[in-house]
């Protein structure tokens, strides 16, 4: 069984965005890119599949511009066998994105996808859900323990108040959440082997999508800025404090 | 006038509190509002829902399809029940996420996620990268589903009239997924998302027990729910459903006391829209501080018992 892991360059988690002072988005000049986290999640849970003996290849998707292939290396260097690069200067939005992924999925025919739950840049949390829709697929959201048993996926849920399980029909598709695993670092041996790794490259064209977006942005603002209030002395104060804003 | 259908967040007996706080969001684009309770012997949730002021029309669909809100099942009633409703909207709690971009999918229509304002019937506010920014945006599908930050919204309350109940029929079954099993807390405590006073605590409790030894009794006298940072559940003192930040849960509480938090802004994502923000912490540079109302700098395992004494 093959598994289809899409990942997305996004700003790294660390840096504070800064907006543009025109209103018209978020500056991106010299700023640190990297995997979105949930995807390195993913990534790194394909590879646990492949070495328990559950799937036999690991290809990543990324759709996106200039750079994108450096991500895709990025997975490439954690063990991914090889990737797709669908090459697009838009900004597809997630329903664009899951209908290039649909005609990847058409072509590579994996038995599971597994994608991060949402991306940290416009933190939508809809591709993986949208591409189960198109493709008729079952689908295991937030996932925080993946278990296949034969054509059956066993996945447990982060839900509001706890965690649920459920067995899903493959092919399925997972998306993941914080707690599935903890990402490995690509040794520099692999970083060398994955510069021969072959990325093969697309357009959303040569697919036969669509990527122009169903939102205008209007506007991008900043948000109210909160003020650092005082520091008091102690618990006496603190207490004091609180009843005269009369939230105690 | 256009119609709007909202979906019930339940677990059958009751709404939760998403439900009410989405309402508020929904009756703000104007228009004729019924409200879908799908689940199995959900009437009682469903007599609730009929009681919310604004609501039009309530749709139950009752059947062991939708016990236990799988995706597949929930999206295929609403795209059937679709027709007549220009907007569908959901609260943006598990099961709004899960279900929805689903339904948008079917419909070819691109989701607006988790918005905290409606400008227009068309146009929204939603926070982008962890909060750091606010996009407006317009959607321009004919039809629209939208799902809704709680958090940025009051509940709607009970009004005078009681809304007709209408059973619809159930969707025929796709048996893509099934149901094993869940294990769900219990908890006296008020829901993290609805409570009037949060208190979280961080990787400083170094442990499990001390995060209920030293949490727990503050908790217990303020009524307040208790919550955490990512640190504290990665490192087992506290369940992955207490978790406030970007990709957990999302809270605006009238007070939050975040104990032993360093203030990641993945965490602030989560809680900075708190009425009053109170930071107890050693490290007095911690970023926390930044956004914190009132700061104590000093050793929690200190501070907390005099707090829970001064209470």
């Amino acid at each position: 069984m093959k598994i289809l892991v899409p990942v997305k360059r996004v700003v790294d988690f660390n840096v504070k965005v800064r907006v543009k002072p025109d209103g018209s988005g978020i500056d991106l000049q010299n700023v640190k890119m990297a995997m979105n986290p949930f995807d390195e999640i993913a990534v790194e849970e394909a590879l646990r599949q492949k070495e328990a003996g559950k799937a036999s290849e690991v290809v990543l998707v990324s759709v996106g511009p200039a750079g994108t292939a450096e991500t895709i290396r990025t997975g490439l260097a954690m063990g991914a066998d090889r990737g797709i690069w669908v090459k697009t200067d838009a900004v597809p939005e997630p329903l664009a994105v899951a209908k290039v992924l649909k005609a990847i999925v058409a072509l590579e025919q994996p038995g599971l996808a597994i994608l991060g739950k949402q991306a940290i840049d416009d933190d939508a949390n809809q591709t993986g859900q949208m591409l189960s829709a198109l493709l008729g697929w079952s689908q295991g959201t937030f996932a925080s323990k993946l278990v296949i048993e034969g054509d059956k996926a066993l996945v447990t849920r982060e839900v509001d108040g706890g965690h649920e399980t459920i067995r899903l029909r493959m092919p399925a598709i997972v998306t993941t959440d914080l707690r599935l695993n903890e990402p490995r670092y690509a040794s520099l041996p692999n970083i060398m082997k994955a510069k021969k790794k072959p990325i093969d490259e697309k357009t959303p064209a040569d697919l036969g999508v669509d990527v122009s977006p169903r939102l205008k942005v209007l506007k991008t603002a900043e948000p109210g800025a909160r003020r650092g209030g005082v520091k008091v002395a102690s618990v006496g104060e603190l207490v004091g404090r609180l009843k005269e804003a009369g939230v105690i | 006038m256009s119609a709007i259908l909202l979906l019930a967040d339940h677990d059958n007996r009751t709404l939760k509190d998403g439900t009410a706080r989405a309402l508020t969001a929904a009756l703000a684009l104007g228009g004729d509002l019924h409200i879908l309770v799908a689940g199995k012997d959900c009437g009682p949730a469903a007599a609730q829902a009929a009681r919310l002021a604004g609501v039009s029309e309530v749709l139950v669909a009752d059947s062991d399809d939708y016990a236990h809100h799988l995706a597949e099942p929930l999206a295929a009633l609403l795209v059937a029940l679709s027709g007549p409703y220009e907007t569908i909207v959901a609260p943006a709690t598990a099961l709004g996420k899960n279900v929805m971009p689903r339904v948008a999918a079917l419909l070819d229509v691109m989701q607006v996620s988790d918005i905290i304002k409606v400008v227009s019937p068309d146009t929204f506010e939603r926070p982008i990268y962890a909060g750091n920014a606010i996009q407006t945006v317009q959607a321009t599908d004919v039809k629209k589903i939208v799902t809704v930050r709680p958090a940025a919204f009051k509940a709607t309350p009970a009004g005078s009239a009681v809304a007709p109940i209408e059973p619809v029929p159930s969707s025929p079954s796709s048996n893509l997924s099934t149901f094993v099993g869940a294990e769900l807390a219990r908890s006296e405590r008020p829901e993290l998302t609805a409570a009037r006073i949060v208190i979280s605590g961080g990787r400083a409790f170094q442990s499990a027990e001390n995060f209920r030894k030293y949490l727990e009794p503050i908790a217990d006298k303020l009524g307040a729910a208790i919550g955490a940072s990512r640190a504290a559940v990665d490192a087992g003192y506290a369940p992955n459903d207490f978790q406030v930040g970007q990709t957990g849960k999302v809270v605006a509480p009238d007070l939050y006391i975040a104990c032993g938090i360093s203030g990641a802004i993945q965490h602030l994502a989560g809680m900075k829209d708190a009425k009053v923000i109170v930071a107890i912490n050693k490290d007095p540079e911690a970023p926390i501080f930044q956004v914190a109302d009132f700061g104590l700098v000093g050793d929690l395992f200190q501070i907390l018992p005099e707090l829970a004494k001064a209470l």
